[in-house]
Parts: structure tokens; sequence; C-alpha cells
């Protein structure tokens, strides 16, 4: 049995401008110990889908329209907010992107810190402060007694966001779910961050969530990596099938747009051309059809189901299909990667 | 579908028909948006209605009635409202209705003119001094100097200052204009500099300065239009906040005086007897005043709603 | 240093005050012994003057009047009684006080109560009601529902004494014509302040933290929704002195604020300049402690700096 499994799960949102698409069919699946990467650009889905599994979906905005999201093998969209309280924070915890408003500003850390121990495992004020300066020292901030007394912003924003990453280890939970934890940093506090992450996963087995723009970032620390776009699960497979036979054309797409260093050619950035599609209502074909390249007729009419590629290696694209003619490979793509 | 029409799908499209980009949501200019969103806020709108009708009876209400606001018919003193008399008739047997919109004309004429004289007493104030803090020695004396005067303005209770201007000069529509006017451009002017400041410190300003735009050009081209919206906004809580303070003034006895009549003289004048059962004459002044000062408010509340870009914002997610 | 600073700006500002008092009062045509019911005798009229130090050159009754501001000596009133100022503004404050204390504690704990109930339930009917009932708490002047609440709570219901002052029966319909418009703004206010709380991303922490949804609310949401009200404690003091000259006139409450209205009309000027510079003296206090006390709450401010807009 996995961690977590996350079944057809489909996410709205109700503004005035009409009902947002926001996760369509989106299933996948955590293994102990294993980090799994959300890849996708802004407005894909990749963020209400983890914070679903969080239960921050909150109605009337937002609805689970449908779906099963099981961890150890409970239903999480069964349980009763007390009892998801009881998930919360101790088993499943959450690293926010922006690590500069995640923090309660008129609250010392140290508190922010202690009051999810205080909370879940019940020990005294004491030794919640005991354990809270541990964490501090844990994630590696010197001076700990002293910046447990201190606000946030008395923080650079690396630290921070140590201190976000101490408030989700504090309880040891199974499951850490980070949303974008690096986008906001300084490339060489980024590099910190993610071997801080890198080191929990190996001494404390945790399992690991990683949402991330970044394909750099994915390379160095993902198992298994899935693509969304347009709210839907577009690819997904392990980590090194991405990089060595990606399927998809949205994510050949996103492998060209990497800069290439190394390259001696004055090559230019390959961005993909056009524009996310309109969630409000979008095409009733395959949501990157409009941008493709490759896109034929079918694209335009239905949803690609998920096409088995490889082993443990799925795709939704009509490419795959017996009756597609045979137009595409990632051959130039991959001679560059 | 059958597997032959389904295969037919499965060739590359026609790219010059279908990957033309769509826009998906047409821009509005802002003054349209802005007035969509007033439109689509129904407290807003109902604010706007309001004061239309006011305005609309300020300027026709006393012509509709036989009576002048003045004219004394001592026989038919404080009779209650009826056919004859809308509004009824006060001690004197003066028409209560003819006397409510001459009064509407005086305390709104107060009220606009009274925050007109703020808007442009504050930003001109507010304007110099954001624009010159931060250019230079001679710059930030200037900001300096008038902050400190905005500071101790700011440190007095205005009506105060309103009450002791009003006892030193004639009492009258102009003197109350005036002592409004003297104490009121201080808030507009603080919100004007903070807004200027804050723009100052933008891009688009700073790379406009070092391309070399005049300051004319700057303070035209970027600095007004993008202030334009918070002083509109403030505009419209500074005429609900004159014609308070103006019945305020008239009710303590202090502001206009015999013959004219405003809300707050009659609500005054009506003090005494409201008790007796003469409720009309309080009434219609005061459900004026009260109507008055919730229209402009309502209508500010949606103004600033819709030029808000972080309340735009929220309707999106 | 910033609390030197701002005593300086205290004090400047208190004087700025006394010195425009003191040059409206000398600019107003007339006196109060000359004005009413032809001339006194000449001999009792250079006594008068005398006794007030007005027969004295102006710099000398400015200077005068200095020193003896220093000293908190506000001089004698000149409406005949012979009282003091100071026993002036000593027989009034117990009663402006207290109506001040009652409505400032209502105004704030009933708004703040009502802002976050509305910010809670929002886009519900109570949010709505509460919204709508605000919006026109905010338009009905004091001086307006003073006066209606009088004749429908005190004289047809018979439920509280019309006027007067003496019980606690008595503070009642004042406070309640006082509060409410402070009351709707702070509603006001605390709501918008909360939804906007609400949407922040430590709130987002909380939630994911686990914690029970009192803990969110109250230390993480209320808590900070309700820092910004602090300033406007402010306003709010300012209001509530303006709004006692009248509020005190319609229910014939004993307070500074009825003697100030009425030195007015009597041309009192020692008593227009003492009660409006004893105002305004604790006006600035009142703003100067707010703000000190805000920057030791709001650990983001420092007391070092110049002080946010």
């Amino acid at each position: 049995m996995s961690l977590l499994k996350v079944n057809n799960l489909k996410v709205n949102f109700k503004t005035y401008g009409g009902t947002i698409r926001a996760v369509r069919n989106v299933s996948f699946e955590v293994d102990y110990g294993e980090t799994v990467a959300i890849v996708g650009e802004s407005g894909s889905g990749k963020s209400v889908t983890v914070q679903a599994i969080m239960g921050l979906i909150k109605k009337p905005a937002g609805e689970i329209e449908k779906g099963n999201i099981l961890f150890k093998g409970k239903e999480l969209l069964q349980l009763s907010q007390k009892q998801l309280r009881e998930i919360k924070g101790k088993q499943i915890s959450m690293v926010f992107q922006d690590s500069m408003t995640s923090l309660n500003p008129t609250m010392k850390v140290g508190k922010q810190i202690s009051e999810v121990l205080l909370y879940h495992q019940h020990v005294s004020k004491q030794e919640a402060k005991a354990r809270a300066i541990e964490m501090i020292k844990e994630v590696g901030i010197p001076n700990a007694e002293r910046r447990y007394e201190q606000y946030p912003h008395e923080f650079s924003g690396g630290m921070r966001q140590r201190i976000m990453i101490a408030i989700a280890l504090a309880c040891n939970p199974d499951l850490l779910i980070a949303d974008e934890p690096t986008t906001a940093l300084d490339v060489t506090i980024q590099a910190q961050v993610l071997g801080l992450l890198e080191g929990i996963k190996e001494n404390k087995n945790t399992s690991i969530i990683l949402i991330t723009h970044d394909l750099g970032v994915v390379a160095e620390s993902a198992d298994k990596v899935i693509v969304m776009y347009g709210g839907m699960m577009v690819e997904k497979c392990s980590v090194q099938e991405l990089f060595s036979n990606p399927n998809h054309p949205y994510t050949w797409g996103l492998l060209e747009s990497i800069p290439n260093v190394s390259n001696k050619d004055k090559e230019r950035l390959k961005p993909i051309e056009g524009s996310p599609p309109d969630l409000f209502s979008p095409p009733k074909g395959c949501p990157f059809a409009p941008r493709c390249k490759y896109a034929m007729d079918i694209c335009m009419e239905e949803v690609p189901r998920l096409y088995d590629v490889a082993d443990g290696h799925s795709s939704r694209c009509f490419l795959n299909d017996e009756m597609a003619p045979n137009i595409a490979t990632f051959s130039e793509v991959e001679e560059r990667v | 579908m059958s597997r032959e029409a389904r295969e037919l799908l499965f060739k590359p499209v026609n790219k010059k028909e279908s990957l033309s980009e769509q826009i998906i949501r047409p821009s509005l200019p802002i003054w349209k948006e802005t007035a969509i969103n007033i439109l689509k806020n129904k407290l807003a709108l109902f604010g706007l209605v309001l004061i239309l009708i006011i305005t609309f009876f300020a300027i026709a209400g006393p012509a509709m009635v036989p009576y002048s606001a003045s004219e004394q018919e001592l026989t038919k003193n404080n009779l209650a409202p009826s056919s004859e008399h809308w509004f009824g008739t006060d001690d004197l047997g003066r028409d209560v209705w003819a006397r409510t919109w001459q009064g509407a004309r005086v305390s709104l004429t107060i009220g606009l003119v009274a925050a007109l004289l703020d808007l442009i007493i504050g930003v001109t104030v507010g304007g110099i001094s954001g624009y010159m803090a931060g250019k230079g020695k001679r710059g930030d004396r200037i900001d300096s100097i008038l902050m400190r005067i905005v500071e101790v303005l700011y440190g007095i209770p205005y009506l105060l200052v309103v009450i002791l201007l009003m006892v030193i000069m004639e009492p009258g529509i102009i003197t109350i204009i005036i002592a409004l006017s003297a104490t009121g451009w201080v808030g507009m002017a603080r919100i004007v500099r903070g807004q200027i400041l804050q723009l100052k410190s933008q891009d688009y300003v700073l790379a406009a300065e070092k391309l070399g735009s005049s300051h004319a050009k700057i303070i035209g081209k970027h600095l007004i239009p993008n202030t334009m919206g918070i002083i509109i906004v403030n505009l419209t809580f500074s005429v609900p906040s004159a014609i308070f303070s103006e019945s305020f003034l008239s009710f303590l006895g202090l502001g206009v005086q015999a013959p004219f009549a405003s809300w707050g003289t009659m609500a005054n004048d009506a003090l005494g007897v409201v008790i007796g059962g003469q409720w009309w004459r309080l009434f219609f002044p005061a459900l004026m005043i009260s109507i008055t000062m919730f229209a402009f408010n309502a209508f500010g509340d949606g103004l600033q709603d819709a030029l808000d870009p972080k309340v735009r914002k929220k309707g999106g997610k | 240093m910033y609390i030197i600073r701002r005593i300086l700006t205290m004090l400047l500002t208190v004087w700025v005050i006394a010195t425009l008092t003191f040059i409206m009062m000398k600019l107003i045509p007339g006196d109060p012994f000359s004005t009413e019911e032809g001339a006194l005798p000449e001999e009792a009229l250079a006594n008068l003057y005398a006794k007030y130090g007005l027969d004295d050159p102006l710099p000398i009754q400015y200077l005068t009047y200095m020193k003896n501001l220093v000293t908190f000596d506000l001089g004698l009133s000149m409406e005949g009684s012979g009282r003091s100022v100071n026993e002036i503004i000593a027989s009034g404050i117990g009663a402006s006080a207290t109506l001040g204390l009652i409505t400032l504690v209502v105004a704030l704990v009933f708004g703040i109560t009502l802002g976050i109930l509305a910010a809670l339930y929002h886009n519900s009917v109570f949010d709505y009601t509460a919204m709508v009932i605000a919006t026109v708490g905010i338009s009905i002047p004091n001086f307006i529902l003073a006066p209606l609440l009088m004749k429908f709570l005190a004289v047809d219901l018979q439920l509280f004494p019309v006027a007067n002052w003496g019980t606690w029966q008595h503070t009642v319909l004042p406070s309640l014509a006082l509060a409410s418009g402070p009351l709707a703004i702070i509603a006001r206010f605390v709501r918008s302040s909360m939804l906007d709380v609400m949407n922040q991303d430590y709130m987002k922490t909380a939630d994911a933290k686990g914690l029970p949804t009192y803990r969110i609310v109250v230390l993480h949401g209320i808590r900070n929704a309700i820092l910004p009200v602090i300033s406007f404690i402010g306003p709010l003091f300012v209001s509530l002195i303006t709004g006692t000259l009248v509020i005190e006139r319609i229910f014939s409450i004993p307070g500074i604020g009825r003697y100030f209205v009425d030195s007015i009309f009597n041309r009192d000027y020692t008593v227009i300049m003492g009660t409006t510079i004893f105002y305004s003296l604790i006006l600035v206090v009142v703003l100067f402690l707010i703000d000190v006390s805000y920057r030791f709450i709001d650990p983001r401010i420092t007391l070092t700096s110049k002080g946010g807009s």
C-alpha cells in the first residue's frame, strides 16, 4: 500500500466570472520515502491539487467535485474537520511558497513552531519550547535560543523558509508537501533549502511532494514526476524517463525551454508559444492543443486518455494512438539534454 | 463516431486557421471598467440614484408648492403633514417641504464647495510636498515645512477650530465654507502626499525621469492620473463630512442664519418641539441629512471598491 | 530619538493652538462687557478690564496668558460668577469623562465583535444586515439620533430618563447616541481588516498546522485584524469630544462640552480658550499614547523609525 493515493481528483472554484475548472481528473501515488515532483506553469492546477490534499479547499468558493484522496488507506475527503486536524500538521505538513507572508507577522517564530507541538503531541509548554529550539537548530539556524524570541521580520527570506520547514517537520510527518519552496529565494539559498529537504528525506524517510516549475530542481531531487497542464495531468513517469524518454509535446516544450549553457551556438531560448488555456471555459479537446506544434484535428475535439508508453510511464497525448501518423520524436531535443 | 470517421481526425491541424491566438478576454479602459464595477455594486448604484433624486428635489422641490421657504402664515402654524402642506408647517406657519428643499440647496452647496476647496488645497499641498520630497535640500525643506504644518493641524480637533472661526467671523454660508476648508484639506493633503511618494518610487516613473521627461510631463502623465482614483474617492467622502459639519454647526446655532435655513438649523429649531409631538419638523430635515450622508458614503464605498485593483483581483480568485 | 521628537511636536501643537486661540479671541469684535444692554458705567468697565488684564497691551496679555498656561492656570471666567476656568473644567470633567469612556468601550467592544462576526460569516445574511445597519449608522448624525432616541425610548416608552445626569440610567441614551457612529465605523473597518487577514498566507499556514479553529481565528486572525484598530482610537477620540458638545446640550448633561457651548454664546473668552486648550491637550496626549503603545504592541514597528503612514 502506498502512503498517498489520489484518484480522479476534480476541483472547481466558483467566482463571479464563472466556474474555474482548476483540477480535472488527476490521479497519482506517493510511496513511502519517495519524492514526487509536480511540474507545470502557473495556473496548471499543481498548487490546488496539494491544497485539496491538505483540506485547504474551502466551500463555498472551492469545491472538490469528485475523487478520492487516500492517506494510509484512509479517505481524507470523508473525514470531519476534527479528524482531519489530527492528520494536518502532524502526519502531513506543508511548506508554502512565500515565506514572507506565510508566517504570522505578530507572533514570535518560536511560538509558531511550538504551537504545533502543543496541539499535536500534548507536551508541556517547556517541553514544546525545548523541542522548538531543537528544531530551529536542526534546520541550520544558529543562536536558536535567541531566534526563538524573534519575529518573522527579523529573519531573511531563506531563514524564514527554514522556519517554515521547522514548523512542518516539528511532528515528524510521513508526508511533506512543499509548494514551490524555493521560488521566492536567491539561487544560492535555493540550493541550501533543497539540500535541507534532501537531508530530511534521507534521515527520516519522509515522503515529499515537491511542486516546482524548475526542471533543474526536479532532476536533482525527485524520484517521480507529474507534469500538469491546464488542470490536467499530461504526463507521469520516473525522473529518468522524463529526461531520457519524454512523451508529451508539452513536456518537450518544457525541456526545450531550459537554457543550455554548454551549447556553443548562440541559441535563443525557446519559449512555448501561446498562452495557457482559459480555465473558465477550457477547450473541449486537449488543453495544450492550441499551442501544440503537432496538434491534430482529434486533439481539438476530445480530451486524450492516458496512454501507457512504458512501464510506469503514461502520457495524455493522441500521438501515442495507433491511428496517429508517426510524425514526431524527441530526438533533436534528446541530443541537447 | 465510426472508426473511419475518427481516423480522419488523426491528421495535423491546418495551423493557419486554428493556431491564431485568441484573445481570451478583452481588456477595457479603466474608466469603463470602473463604471461597470459601480453599476454591478448595488449599494453604490443605490447611493448614486439617491444623490440624483436629492439633487433633483433641491433644484425643483421648492417650486413644486405654492409657498416660499420664508413665507409666514401664522394662522396655519404647526400643521401636521397633509395634502396641502406635504411635510407640515412649523411654528411660524412656514411650509416644511419648501424649507427642506431650500435647506437642501444650502447644505448641498456648502458640502460641494467645501469639498472642492479641500480638494484644491489638499492636492496642491500634498502634491508639492510629495513631489519635492527627496529633490535636494531645498525640496526636502519645503516638504518638511508643509508636513509640519499638516501635522500640527492634524493634531487639532478640527471642529473646535471651525467653532472658533465661526465665533470670530460673521456667521453665514461663506463663513462656514471658509471655516470648513481651513482645516478640511489636511486629510486630502496627507493622502495625496503618501500616494505621490509611493508612485515616485515606481520603476516606470524613475525610468521616465532618467529618460529626461520634464517635471510637468511626469506630474501630468504619471503622477496625477495614478492618484486620481484615490482623490475622487476621498472627494466623495469629504462631501458628506462637510454636510455633517455644516448641520452640526447650524445645530449648535453657529451656522447658517435666517433668512436662510439648512437642514441643521431646521433640526435645531425642532429640538424643543419634537417631544411635544411635532415630529415632522425634526423628521424631514433629519431624514434628508441621513439619506444624503448615506448616499455619498455608499457611493464612495462602491467607487473605492471599483477603483481598487486589490478588490478587483479578489473578484477573480 | 522618536519619543523625544514626538513630545516636541506635541508641545509645538499645544503652543500653536494656544496662540491661535489667543489671536482669535482678540479678533472677535466686541467683548463680554460692552456688548449687551448698553454700556456699563465707565469706572466699572475700567475695573473689569483691569481685573481680567484687558487693559494691558496685547503682547503683555499674551505673555501673561502663556505664563499662566504653563502653570495650568486658565484664568477666571468672565461670566461674573467668579469661578475659575479650572473649577469649571473640574466640575464638568466627571460627567464628560464618564460619558466618553462608556461610549468608547461600547463602540470598541460592539464594533469589533460585529466586524469580526460579519467577516467570519462573510456574504451571509448576517454580514449583509450588519453592514447595511453600519452604513445607516454612519449616516445618521448623533445630534439627529439623540432626539429620536429621546422621543421613542424616553418619552414614548419611558424606558430611560429623558435628560439630566446622575444615575446609570441617565448614561444609556447619551452614550447610545454618541457610540452609534463610531461603532458602525469600527465594525466596517474591522470587517474589512479581518477579511483581509483571512486571505493571508499565514492563515493557510495555521490551517495546515492542524490547529483548532478557535486558535486559528483568535490568535492568528483576530489579533492581526484588530491591531490596526488602535490607530483608529485617535480620530474616534476627536469625534467623541466634538460629539459631547451637542449630546451634553441635548441631554442637559453638566459636562465640559456644555460649558464650552455656553461660553461661546456668552462670549466668555477665558472659558472658550481654556476649554479649547484643555481639549487639545487631552487629544494630543491621547494621540501620543496611542502612537507609542502601537509601537509596543506591533512588533514590526520600532520606536526609532520615523513612523508609518
